[in-house]
């Protein structure tokens, strides 16, 4: 049991439009426990990626803050706060720009000062955890797909986040694949927030989840019973797959 | 004009050569081409003799004869200039098999021949024994801009990436029925560029906040520095040294 | 085409060598300046890489034939003259050591050659264009066209001026510039026909994205209470007083048509002397020997051509290399100009653009 002291991720108040004139979030407050996996789940246009792009500062200039673990997110500790957050994107072609696997799991340590021997363990912790350390010499674009999204994973656990956070993990993956991601983030020690389609996922890895509907938090609970509750999940767009019944899944174990 | 000879070159392999700093081959080919651009035409053996030191670089790299002669195939158009030279260059000319054929013309065309194909041979061994990211940190180490290492870096990245993309819109066009057959069909071709470029950019915004994301702050982090000890450099400059040697006395004898 | 080694001999290699380099390393600069010095390296990597893959796209011309794209025309209106620069100068250095596709020793050559003049003859003349045409998109695609016309026998032309001075083959100048020239001129056809189209098909998608018609995009406008009412400018479309506008265009149109004066009175000049012109010719002698030539000077000093025969196609010839060599003179100046009253507002400028 943690003494949890503070919360890993605080959003609180969070407004933001684009220049456009387009408003996508009116408001947005919910906080995460350190070592809590929560799913985010909400229809397209939800202002779900908007959400993301601000827990690193990559969005800014509306109202409201975000903290992370005690930290808050602005100008003055960018570079720890990118450290801390460890934002994993849909496309891994747009996350894996460099020559080979090794320089793009070492990218995110090496900007933040990490040289020689240190490096060289970091990078490979970072691809035994995602079971890609055999593919470290390669160029990105002779894996496959579902090994890209690994190595992603990789170049983001290498900067020892507080908080993963992932948008649409397991979009595009064949079935094996998937488990094999799950089975990742099962075994990691870190805070997962994940943005997904993917219900069955959510319901496999997250206890908890959030829902994103119109830039406001509409729901926030234990997953199990929002997917469970037809209502509501009608009144926002989610809808379960084909056959599958989330009141006969058993109950996620592990920690809350 | 430039419709990119897209072959990798690369052969993977553990020869002495491959072994090799990258920033010691771009040198030690660099010098070498260097040399034979400059050794005079007439002395004809100089470049026997360069293509033996080709042959012995080749042979200490493990690249099979085959391999080196069908890339050398590249330097097709270049030929054609070549056989073209004799007929329309000016000077005395000689009569050759029936034809009157420019003195002048046919050195400028053996000159041309010799030294690009030499040169070609020379760039497909540094090729084939360096892989690519090898050469990009040879390049940076040789002092090119870091900016411009970047770029090509990034180039050499996302390359495959867009020729795949541009190969699902033509993959789309066909299946709708449209066949590319002239310049009236220009106009749709355009728009899958224009639409290929957008794609482009954009992604690069999207490298560009992954990269802030991972603490990018405007300059790329040096993740590895490649030394080379004196003995590397000697067994590299070893070729362009006995390339000079040649040039020297093709121009003194 | 890209020259191979051998067919530039050493020491003009090397001069042009240190010339593409001093280019390529002002160009780094601009670019970092068009791009944002930041995304500088992502942006311009994967322009390079849409460069690169755009040059394989075959455009059919007849019977198996097809012509391609080279590039630098279009990079330079995308994204500036400098990121056009960088990017097409990254493609072919990519392409000499990556695949052996043209010589190392030649880099130089190619480097000024495709990349660079292509773009910056292009960029002139698009922006100079661009500035005296209605503010529509069928300008931005007509003025596309013809720099991109202009900047392939411009290349060429560029190429022959090399070759004339250290060309290790004795071909008669004049042969060599008209053959180059012409045939150019109607691969210019086929880069200015692609060019226009792209940039048309980018236009109409993603104005913003194009660089050299920043500054012409439409205004936002908003409907307040029925009324059609000006946005508040965020500072993203350029010059946003029109008076100011108004007199810069009569200064580019002048500058433009000054240009053209002055390209006109050296193709004046040059065949108005076409008996000076044969005597140049004969005097130097069409049978002489290739280092004489090279050692008579450079082709241009007497405005004409050495060693062509037809003393028209001579001024014709000096006329074009005259043109393209005066408008990016012209324009160049006038754009020193601009830049220094400008400078201040460029300061201020919005990030997605300096208001050049």
């Amino acid at each position: 049991m943690d003494p949890v002291s503070t919360a890993s991720l605080e959003v609180s108040g969070l407004a933001f439009a684009y220049p456009d004139g387009h408003q996508a979030l009116f408001g947005v407050d919910f906080s995460i426990a350190r070592g809590e996996r929560v799913a985010l789940l909400g229809p397209n246009g939800a202002g779900k990626t908007t959400l993301v792009l601000h827990l690193n500062g990559i969005l800014t200039g509306g109202a409201g803050t975000v903290t992370v673990a005690g930290l808050e997110v602005g100008k003055r500790h960018m570079a720890e706060v990118r450290r801390r957050v460890g934002i994993v994107f849909q496309d891994p072609d747009d996350q894996l720009f460099m020559p080979t696997v090794r320089e793009d799991v070492a990218f995110g340590p090496a900007a933040a000062g990490l040289r020689g021997p240190e490096l060289e363990e970091r990078v490979d912790r970072a691809l035994g955890l995602v079971g890609m350390a055999e593919f470290k010499d390669r160029p990105p674009h002779h894996l496959s797909f579902g090994q890209r999204r690994r190595v992603a994973v990789a170049t983001v656990l290498a900067m020892e986040p507080e908080i993963l956070v992932l948008d649409e993990p397991s979009s595009n993956l064949d079935p094996a694949s998937r488990r094999e991601l799950a089975d990742i983030l099962r075994s990691l020690d870190v805070t997962v927030l994940m943005v997904t389609h993917d219900l069955p996922y959510a319901l496999e890895l997250c206890p908890r989840s959030l829902i994103l509907s119109d830039g406001v938090i509409a729901a926030d609970g234990a997953t199990a019973g929002l997917l469970a509750d037809d209502a509501l999940m009608r009144a926002h767009r989610l809808e379960l797959p084909y056959g599958f019944d989330p009141r006969s899944v058993p109950a996620t174990p592990g920690r809350p | 004009m430039g419709a990119g000879h897209a072959h990798k070159l690369y052969r993977h392999g553990h020869s002495p050569v491959h072994a090799l700093p990258p920033h010691t081959k771009l040198t030690a080919v660099f010098a070498f081409v260097l040399v034979v651009v400059s050794t005079p035409r007439e002395a004809m053996w100089a470049f026997a003799v360069y293509a033996v030191l080709l042959a012995l670089v080749a042979y200490a790299a493990r690249v099979p004869a085959g391999f080196l002669l069908k890339r050398l195939l590249i330097e097709v158009p270049f030929v054609a200039f070549a056989v073209l030279l004799p007929f329309v260059a000016e000077g005395e000319r000689v009569g050759v098999l029936g034809l009157s054929l420019s003195v002048n013309g046919l050195w400028g065309a053996w000159n041309v021949l010799a030294k690009g194909t030499l040169g070609v041979a020379a760039s497909v061994l540094l090729a084939s024994t360096t892989e690519l990211r090898d050469l990009l940190m040879g390049l940076q180490r040789l002092r090119l801009p870091p900016l411009l290492v970047q770029i090509a870096s990034f180039m050499v990245r996302y390359g495959d990436v867009i020729t795949d993309e541009m190969r699902r819109m033509r993959i789309a066009r066909e299946s709708r029925g449209f066949e590319a057959r002239g310049v009236r069909h220009w106009g749709v071709l355009a728009k899958s560029a224009g639409a290929l470029f957008i794609r482009s950019y954009e992604r690069g915004e999207r490298v560009h906040l992954a990269m802030l994301s991972r603490g990018y702050a405007g300059s790329m982090p040096v993740i590895d520095e490649a030394a080379a000890s004196r003995a590397q450099w000697s067994y590299a400059l070893a070729l362009p040294c006995a390339a000079l040697v040649v040039c020297l006395l093709g121009w003194t004898l | 085409m890209h020259a191979p080694d051998g067919f530039i001999n050493a020491p003009v290699s090397a001069a042009v060598g240190v010339v593409a380099a001093a280019a390529v390393a002002v160009s780094l600069r601009g670019a970092r300046r068009e791009l944002g010095s930041e995304r500088a390296a992502p942006l311009a990597g994967l322009v390079a890489a849409f460069i690169f893959a755009v040059q394989m796209l075959n455009f059919p011309v007849a019977a198996g034939t097809s012509g391609h794209l080279l590039g630098g025309a279009l990079a330079a209106i995308l994204v500036g003259p400098y990121t056009g620069i960088l990017c097409v100068s990254v493609v072919l250095l990519m392409q000499a050591v990556l695949f052996a596709d043209g010589g190392l020793t030649a880099l130089g050559v190619n480097i000024t050659d495709m990349a660079i003049v292509t773009t910056v003859v292009a960029y002139a003349l698009f922006r100079g264009l661009v500035k005296v045409l209605p503010r529509t998109r069928r300008s931005v695609t007509a003025a596309s066209f013809v720099a991109a016309l202009v900047s392939v026998p411009a290349s060429a032309a560029v190429f022959t001026l090399v070759y004339a001075i250290g060309g290790t083959a004795d071909v008669s100048i004049g042969k060599v510039a008209t053959a180059m020239v012409g045939v150019h001129v109607l691969i210019g056809l086929g880069e200015a026909v692609i060019t226009a189209l792209t940039v048309g098909a980018v236009v109409a998608v993603r104005p913003d994205l194009v660089y050299g018609a920043r500054g012409l995009g439409q205004r936002l406008k908003l409907r307040v209470n029925g009324e059609l009412v000006d946005a508040p400018d965020t500072g993203q479309t350029g010059e946003p007083v029109p008076a100011a506008a108004r007199s810069r265009r009569k200064v580019w149109a002048a500058g433009l048509v000054t240009s053209l004066l002055l390209a006109g009175f050296v193709s004046f000049y040059a065949s108005a002397n076409p008996d000076g012109l044969e005597k140049v010719a004969t005097d130097h002698g069409i049978d002489e020997k290739a280092e004489e030539h090279a050692a008579a000077g450079s082709p241009f000093a007497d405005y004409g051509v050495e060693d062509v025969d037809d003393a028209r196609l001579s001024g014709g010839l000096a006329g074009v290399i005259g043109v393209g060599v005066t408008v990016v003179a012209g324009t160049g100046v006038f754009w020193l100009v601009r830049r220094r009253r400008g400078a201040e507002t460029a300061d201020t400028a919005a990030p997605s653009g300096t208001s050049v």
